[in-house]
This record gives C-alpha cells, structure tokens and sequence, in this order.
C-alpha cells in the first residue's frame, strides 16, 4: 500500500463505527459503472475554448485597481548569517512601497507540515519565513521589494546591499550520507519491510543482480510560474488568488496564520498552468500576503523561473540498491530495494522510492529500507510520482538485467512475478489486469520485433532497440472531500465544490459524471470549482481527485434523491418508494427495474412549490481502500536509437498500456497519460538540476538550462487501456495522473540496453554515458 | 534590470558615432537576456537593426551579409543554401524559430558564452564579468566548457552555431569605426582568453560591423554542420563539426573543417585540415586528422569526453561528406 493509501486507511479506521455502506468492502458497485451515458464518452475540455482565446484568467492575471508588483530577493550563500542589511537606496529608488525583510516582517508562523494524517496541513518547510537573520539554505527568501510596477521592483530588488557572513553549509550528498537517518515511517508507511531473510535467500538464489542506481535533483517547471495577486479588505477579510493545488487546505492554513477566522480568507485558483506536485504551499505566499496587509494595497507577485527553482522544492536525488534473486524458473525468491535520499529535517516529503516495489511482485522474501540525508537545501517536496517515477526506474531495470542474464523474454519474467494478491499486505486486489495490459500493449507495440540480443539492430550509425517496463501507483480518495448540488426547476443543475482544474480536465470529466449521475444531459450542468468558498474539496495531490470529487457528488446525489421523494410525496408516480428503491435518470426520479414509475424534476419541484433544491454532503471514508489493494498499473514499451559515432539517443515510438479502472473521459485520459509519459522522457534521458555541492546553488534555474524534452524529443506516443472498471471505486476509476510517467525511465533505459548492450544505472542518460 | 536609456541609428554613419559611448542593440536575444540577469549593465543601447541586412552576391562571386540580417533570412536565402549550405543548417541548428526570427547576424558573432557561472552574477565569481576575481566553474560544472584553447582564468566556450560554419567559409568580418573601415578574418575576430578572458572580440569600442563577407568556393558547396547536444533541439552544442570538401581523382582536395563546442572561440582545425589534404578519404585517414587536432586537447573533469566525441564527430560528418552519395 502508498504512503496516501495507509494515511487515509489510519483515518478512516477510527471512523468505522458510522459509515454508510456504499462503500463498505463487498458493497455494491456502484450503479453507474453500467448505466454510464456521458461518463467515457469523448469531450473536448469545456474550458479549452476560454483557454484559446486567453480568457482564462490565472492568479497573475486577475485585473484589481491600485494594484502593487513584488519581487523576492534570494541569498546567495547557503548557511550564515545577515550582517549587514542597507535598504535605503531601493526604498528611495522610484516606485518603491515597501521593502520587507526580516527586521519589518511581522512575526509568523510556519505553516504545518503536510501531512497525510491532517489533511489541512499543507507547508512545505519547517523553517521560519523572514524571520530572522539566519540562512538555512542558498535561494532562501532574504526580502520582497513591493513597488508600482514590476520593473521599478525589479529594479529596486537589485539596490539592496545584504552582507552576510557564511558558515560551511552541508551540501554534498555522499559526505551527509554517514550521517543519514534511518525513520520509523515513510509519511505514514513503515519504513522498514522485512518478510523472510531476503538477504540469505539472495545468496542462494540460482540468479540474481544486485546493483546501485543513482538519479539526479529535479526541479519542477510547470509553465505557469508561481504567482499569486493578494487582496486585502480592511484587516480581516483576504482574498487571495493563487496558483495552487490546494485550495481549501490553503485558506484554512492562511486563516490560521493571519489570525483569521476561516471564513475571513477566499483562496481562488479556478485553472492552474500545471501543479504536479510543486503548486503547494510555499514561502511566497506568505511573504506576499504579509507585505500586502502592511502596505494596505492590492499586491501581485509571480516568480521568476530562477525563483522557481530557487524556493520550490523538487524531487530528491536518490542512490538506490536493487537486488533480486530467482529460481532456476525466474520466480523471484528475494527482492530488496534500499537507499538513500535527501530529506531536511524542516522537510516535508520523505520521496518514498520503495514503495512501487512493495506492490509489484510475488517474490519469497521482501527487504526494503530507505535512509534520510540531511542536507541545508530548499526542501524537496512531492514531483509527479514522488517515489515510484524514480523507484521504478531502479526496479524495473533491475528486472530486465535479470531477464537478460537468464535469457528469458522480460515480459515473460514480469508475468511469471505477477502477484495473486498484495505481496506485502496479502490483500486482494480490487481490481487487477496487468497481465492483460502487457499482452495487449507488446501486441500493438510489435514487441515481437526486439531481438533478445543487444545490439543486433542497425540502421546506419544508429543501432536500434526495444524496451519495456512496469509501473503501479495506488489508488487513493481522500476523505472530507464535499460537494454541493443545486438542482433547479428548468430541469438545470449546479454541482460545486473547491476542487482543483490543473490541466488535466477536472471540470469537464465531473461535469460528465454529474451528468450521469443525475441523470440530466452534460448541457444541462454546470460544475464549478476553484474556489474556496465551496464546499471543501481535499488538494489535488496523489492520483486522488477524480474519485475524491466523484465520491463527493454521490453522497450529495444520495442525499438529494432522499430530498426529492420526500418532496414528491403521495400525488407522484413514484410515491411510497424509498430512497433506496429510485434512481436519478431521465431527468427525474424513477422506481429501479421500472420505468413507468418516474417523474421528472420539474413536475416534482413545481408541485412542490420550489424553484430549487440545494444539498451539501461529503462524501463516504473511503471504506475501499481498508479491505482491497487498489492500484493503477502500466505496461510502458520504448523504441530507439543510439547513435554509434555520437552516443545521441532518438526515442522513436512510445506506447503506454494501462490497467487503471474506467477511463472517464478518452480525451482528456489520453493527454494526461501523455503528459505523464512525456515527462518520464525528460526524466529518462535531459532532466537534472545541476546542484553545486560546493555552495549549494542549483547553477541551472532557467529552461534554457535545464533541459525538459523539447517537441523534437517527443516521438509518436500511443496510450491504451483496459477499461475494466474497478468494481470498489466510484465509477469504476482509479486514478491516472501519476501512473503516466511511472515506468517510462526504465522502459527507456531497458531500450537503450537493448540497442548497445550498455546498462545505464544513472539518470539521465546522457550522451557521454554511452560513448 | 537597470534603467537604460535607448536609441535608433538610421545610418552606419550614426551607428559609429553613437557607439563610442553606448553598447549596440542587435535582435536583443543575448544582450537582454543578460541585461535582465544584471551580467550586462548598459547605460545606453543604440539599435542597430535599421542598418543593411541586404544579402547579395558581389560581382566577384563573394557573398555579403549585411549585419542587421536575420539570422533566419541569413539560413533561408536561396544562395546560402545552395553555395554554403552547412551555413545554413548551422544557424538552423541554433535557438529557435522565435529567435532566428530576431536575432541578427552581427548579433550572433557578438554574443557572450552561456556559462552557468558568467550567467549567475549574485552567487558566482567569473573573470570574465570581472577580470581577476575569479572563476567558480572550475571544479563546478563543466560539461559545457572548453578541452582546447581556454586559460586558467576561463574555460567557457563561444556558443555560436553560425560562427563555426563561417570560420570553415573563410569568412572575413567588415568593420567600420572613427578611424575607417577595416577586414578581420572571423577566425581573428575572436580572440582566446588568456588572462583577459573579458577581451573576447577584435571589434574595439566605438566600432560597428557592417557585414560579413563569405568568399564562393567548391568545398562551400559540398559541406555540412552536425551539432550534438543533450536533447533534440533548443540547447548549446557539446560538439559540433563544420566541414566542406572536394574530391580529386579519389583523393581530397580542398577542406575545410571548424569544431564548435568544445573551444573558447570557433576552433578553426588547420591541422586536421593539412593532415587530410591529398589523402585517399578512410576512416583511419579521420582518426588520424582528428587525434592530430586534439592532440593538445586538455579536458576538465566534468567534459573529458568531449575529446572522443570531436573525434567521433567529426569522423561521421567526414564520412558522410565524401562518399559516394554526395
């Protein structure tokens, strides 16, 4: 089970006593994974036409009178202290507000760390924001400069005269890792697996590997930069539009660290340019929002792309140990993954790489066990799959080293491993097909076509190769998550609540399923989102808002269909059934299993004398991930070609086949496993944030620099799936935001073996690594 | 970014007068982007766009550039592509579509080195942006950096595409200052580090250049440029090869060969060209031209493969130029 999964597990346990049964191991599936009309079908998104045209507006676009620019001012040293401070020369310089540093700062709090056993905790560091004169690492916040415009700000930012005095940082991973930690719990996962004397049994296998991989630092790069535009109303009353992930945790935090009651803060973020991870909650907002209530003036602040990377977490390096020992038939005997990670102790984010291997493979005997570095850097946080994007990678190669030493077709191995049930928990899987996705996948894909030895393809100078690899990521709906459903006369309703539109097509694929679910055409919904003021949606984080939402607005369904009989009352078609007798459909309520007995909304609210219905419910603890293992898996096949004479690789045909419940929306499914895919590309073969272990300073902070894929990186990508519903989830869904880019370095890393008999245990795979 | 005080030159004339005390404004690709990290601090820009960027052929067969030209325009004329077409597909190998489309041709001869620590004034010393201070790329990342032709004040590498097909094109630089007009070969116009690595062109303060000038020649025509980099597109060059041939009876005649990436300036090879003047065109032919260029080659610990890949490099794009098929 994931870090997500156990935490929600820990919290709903304490709950079991008063939870309805829908969702109850062994209920009913529900209803709509066979009675589906929107739900699957293809739509474009509803918000791609604003998006088009440049109507939607993001947080740095909000248009607001008298409005104030920021700019952040950085140190450039990592440990030490502030010295000498001279803001005279920028608080004169033309423009300038304000300049806030640690001296005119109020004083704050840090917001709580997320955490998955509080769900509103959501601060990314432990460390004081502008406190004091302290420097805890190189990019920290040191001022804000508060001007009329951007550029008499920017300007103003580069008058400061800050001296510091430095103390020795500890920046270099190998010589902090002596010291690393060994914690009790991975968030709320145990650290430690033990089943059986893995160790021993690796000696005696028949075959086995066991090597270390290494992967890079890596910095988010949404295109949207962080930015917020902070509005003040007299002293209590905030209004913040942000780029965030987390809407509801965030207004809930602010309120607290502000002094205000929660009902005094709207946090606004109606679409996001890209979260995947990074859009929390991070030291700009609390700055900005601070500087804004001194100056008693409107204030924007978007962070330059070095700011990014400068105060944004990313993901952490790791440096992992895979070993696996067979049988003489390939069955897995011993699997042991451990390793090292950087995680502060003011951190948030242990990047749990261990924890895809837990869900994999049958094998004999588990031993995993990560350690924590301690290094003075910008905590890393949670980046697309934190964990399994890079555990895989160590995992999966690791698998396919095995397959090549024992001659056997690595697909063939992967089955022969398939597990029945969990391999850890011994739980049974909801839902679980794999073995179909990899058979489907190398079928459409050619797989036949990879020649078993290395380096048997050739065209020209480029030899050519074929890989594969498999992903999981578990399922997870968070609890709490609440929507509100206004039914209305003219057959019309609202569904609301606070969730979060990234990208990925939240708004659209729940505009669907309410649709479905209350039996009204997709032109007769409206879905709102983005805004804390609604019902509290959890943050968009760990593949769970989809089923999050979706759980949400069947508990709100549930309690308007009981409304609606009991408005219906004797004179209906439908009067003496219960609730649990009806269903929403054709616009109406109608008896199940008879279709005569129904009557529409409009007949019902008329008779009753109501222009509309208004229900608010949350959804059910999510009871499904207590009994079952639920996860999302993938087959991610690869096909390139590495250059003889230059070692430059050429990725050209990517297919991803996944096993991930119902695919609510084709459309918008196939761009998000895509995305996912895309990403791991970059994670394979460019990304890596040149980290200078000597100061401390990330040297690439720019998208020149660091490399993300560019379009002519990006090969033909074909995405599958299976389909099967899950029959514990709402709709049948699990979900899919992560699963994407879960197995793509290793697929990639296989196919370059394949091509050159070269085995690349290091991300990325660079050039120089195959010359 | 500073307040800068900005102005337009309508005449080469005004251009020259304007340059003794302001800095000259091409496509604005490199100097803003440094202006905005406060690496350049002008006090005063003079555009120089309005300038000739006609691109002809004299009558004497030599083709001219005015330096206002687009960098685009430069790779999409029709003569470039068929009298130099590795010219062409140099500047196509360089930035982006957006960028071709601004930047201009004596923009990209004038640009700085992409270093991370020249770029990164507020937490890195460079001897480049000040000479003397120091140079925190040493024993930092330099995967980037030069294997030939640096100092031990600087190692950072010319970033140009274009410039490494027109040092193999024999191409000449017009200059015009206060004291007149004068010719500097673009293999001069760069100068090496040494120990003022903040010296980096032969064009003096108050000078403008006017044009590049490329000579026509059977090799030109017969030529190609090969980048490698760590993606696809949109990143400077680890190595790059420019070269041009003819065959005569079997053997090669003339030849041209240039390196990008790998030198502080574009590394004109005229050693590997003197090694395979005459010769019959074999692989061990290449090796043996290319081991003798780099023979002095002294690599940094984070770019020690750079010295095979130049070698590999230029191996394929030799390979390639005198088979058969061309």
């Amino acid at each position: 089970m994931s870090k997500v999964q156990n935490a929600v597990v820990g919290s709903v346990r304490t709950v079991l006593g008063w939870v309805p049964s829908q969702w109850l191991p062994g209920g009913t599936p529900d209803p709509l994974i066979a009675r589906r009309a929107a739900v699957g079908r293809q739509a474009s998104r509803l918000d791609g036409p604003l998006k088009v045209a440049g109507k939607a507006r993001f947080a740095a676009e909000v248009a607001v009178e008298r409005l104030t620019y920021a700019t952040l001012v950085h140190s450039p040293v990592a440990r030490g202290r502030i010295t000498h401070l001279d803001t005279s020369a920028a608080e004169s310089a033309p423009g300038v507000n304000l300049v806030l540093t640690y001296r005119n700062m109020p004083r704050i709090e840090s917001p709580a760390l997320i955490s998955l056993s509080d769900f509103s905790a959501v601060g990314n560091s432990a460390l004081p924001i502008l406190q004091d004169a302290e420097i805890r690492y190189n990019g920290q916040v040191v001022a804000l400069v508060v001007a009329e415009t951007q550029e008499q700000a920017d300007h103003a930012a580069s008058l400061l005269v800050i001296g510091y005095a430095p103390t020795k940082p500890t920046t270099r991973f190998q010589d902090a890792q002596a010291e690393a930690r060994t914690p009790e719990s991975l968030l709320v996962e145990r650290n430690h697996v033990s089943v059986g004397r893995a160790e021993r049994e690796l000696a005696r296998a028949a075959h086995r590997v066991d090597n270390h991989y290494r992967t890079p630092w890596q910095n988010h790069s949404a295109i949207e930069l962080h930015a917020l535009t902070v509005i003040w109303d007299g002293e209590d009353s905030l209004t913040v539009h942000d780029a965030t992930q987390m809407i509801a945790p965030s207004a809930v935090v602010l309120a607290k660290l502000f002094g205000l009651k929660k009902d005094q803060v709207r946090v606004l973020s109606p679409f996001v340019g890209g979260g995947f991870g990074g859009k929390g909650l991070w030291d700009h907002q609390i700055v900005a929002i601070a500087a804004a209530r001194l100056l008693g003036r409107p204030l924007r602040l978007m962070l330059t792309r070095e700011g990014v990377y400068r105060i944004i977490g990313g993901r952490s390096p790791t440096e992992q140990r895979v070993a696996i020992g067979a049988d003489g038939d390939g069955r897995f005997t011993a699997l042991i993954h451990s390793g090292h990670s950087v995680m502060p102790t003011y951190g948030a984010c242990p990047e749990p790489f261990t924890l895809g291997s837990r869900a994999l493979y049958r094998a004999g005997s588990f031993e995993m066990l990560q350690h924590h570095v301690d290094l003075d850097v910008v905590p890393n946080t949670f980046m697309r799959a934190p964990g399994e994007a890079i555990g895989s990678f160590a995992l999966e190669s690791a698998v396919d080293e095995l397959a090549h030493e024992m001659g056997i077709d690595p697909i063939d191995l992967r089955l022969r491993n398939e597990p029945e049930r969990h391999p850890i928990s011994g739980a049974p899987f909801s839902q679980h097909a794999r073995r179909q996705a990899f058979t489907d996948g190398a079928k459409r894909f050619g797989w036949e076509r990879r020649q078993r030895e290395p380096g048997a393809r050739r065209e020209g100078e480029w030899r050519l190769g074929l890989g594969c690899a498999t992903g999981s990521f578990p399922y997870a709906r968070m609890p709490g998550a609440s929507a509100r459903i206004t039914l209305r006369r003219d057959g019309a309703a609202v569904v609301a609540c606070s969730a979060q539109e990234m990208g990925m097509g939240t708004a659209t694929v729940q505009t669907q399923h309410a649709a479905d679910r209350l039996g009204l055409p997709v032109s007769a919904v409206v879905f709102k989102l983005g805004d804390s003021a609604l019902p509290a949606a959890p943050m968009a984080g760990g593949s769970s808002q989809t089923a999050s939402v979706a759980g949400a607005i069947i508990a709100a369904a549930a309690k308007l269909t009981g409304e609606l009989v009991r408005l219906a009352g004797n004179d209906s078609p439908i009067a003496g059934l219960r609730a649990g007798e009806v269903h929403l459909v054709d616009g109406g309520v109608g008896a199940i299993g008879d279709a005569a007995r129904h009557e529409e909304y409009r007949s019902i609210l008329a008779r009753a004398g109501r222009e509309e219905i208004t229900v608010t419910a949350t959804g059910s603890p999510p009871l499904e991930m207590l009994k079952y293992a639920m996860h999302s898996t993938s087959a991610i096949f690869c096909e390139l070609r590495v250059s003889d004479a230059t070692g430059e690789i050429r990725v050209d045909r990517l297919l991803g086949s996944f096993d991930c419940g119902t695919i609510l929306n084709p459309q918008t499914a196939a761009s998000q496993f895509k995305g996912g895919m895309i990403m791991g590309l970059g994670l394979a073969l460019t990304e890596e944030t040149l980290f200078d272990e000597r100061s401390g300073r990330i040297m690439n902070p720019s998208l020149a620099d660091y490399h993300i894929p560019v379009h002519l990186d990006v090969p033909e990508i074909e995405v599958m799936w299976t389909g099967i519903p899950d029959p514990r989830s709402p709709l049948g869904a699990r979900g899919i935001g992560e699963i994407g880019i879960t197995g793509v370095a290793a697929a990639v890393a296989n196919a370059v073996f394949n091509a050159t008999g070269r085995r690349v245990r290091e991300l990325p795979i660079t050039l120089d690594k195959l010359l | 970014m500073n307040p800068v005080t900005y102005q337009r030159a309508s005449s080469l004339a005004e251009a020259v007068r304007l340059a003794e005390s302001s800095q000259l404004l091409g496509g604005g690709t490199n100097l803003v982007d440094l202006m905005r990290k406060g690496v350049e601090r002008p006090s005063q820009l003079t555009d120089v766009t309005a300038l000739s960027a006609a691109i002809a052929a004299t009558d004497d067969g030599r083709l001219v550039i005015g330096a206002a030209a687009r960098n685009s325009a430069v790779a999409a004329h029709p003569l470039v592509r068929s009298r130099h077409p590795m010219l062409s597909r140099a500047i196509l190998a360089g930035a982006s579509a957006q960028v071709r489309n601004m930047a201009t041709v004596g923009g990209n001869l004038m640009q700085r080195t992409r270093c991370l620590y020249f770029a990164d004034v507020a937490g890195s010393r460079c001897n480049k942006r000040q000479p003397g201070s120091g140079c925190d790329a040493a024993g930092g990342f330099e995967r980037y950096h030069a294997i030939i032709g640096a100092s031990p004040a600087c190692s950072a590498t010319h970033p140009s595409d274009m410039c490494v097909a027109l040092a193999a094109l024999d191409a000449d630089v017009r200059i015009v200052g206060p004291a007149g007009k004068r010719t500097v070969a673009l293999v001069d116009f760069h100068r090496l580090p040494e120990d003022r690595p903040d010296q980096e062109t032969a064009l003096k303060q108050g000078e403008v250049i006017e044009a590049i000038e490329i000579p026509d020649a059977p090799f030109a025509a017969r030529s190609d440029y090969r980048k490698v980099r760590d993606r696809a597109s949109y990143a400077f060059a680890l190595v790059s090869v420019a070269s041009g041939l003819t065959l005569r009876e079997g053997r090669i005649d003339e030849i041209r060969i240039a390196f990008g990436g790998i030198a502080p300036k574009p590394w004109r090879a005229y050693r590997a060209e003197a090694a395979l003047r005459g010769v019959v065109p074999t692989a061990e032919a290449f090796k043996a031209a290319a081991d003798l260029e780099l023979a002095e080659a002294t690599p940094l610990a984070g770019n020690a493969f750079k010295i095979a890949l130049a070698k590999r490099t230029l191996a394929a794009v030799l390979t390639d130029l005198s088979g058969d098929d061309r």
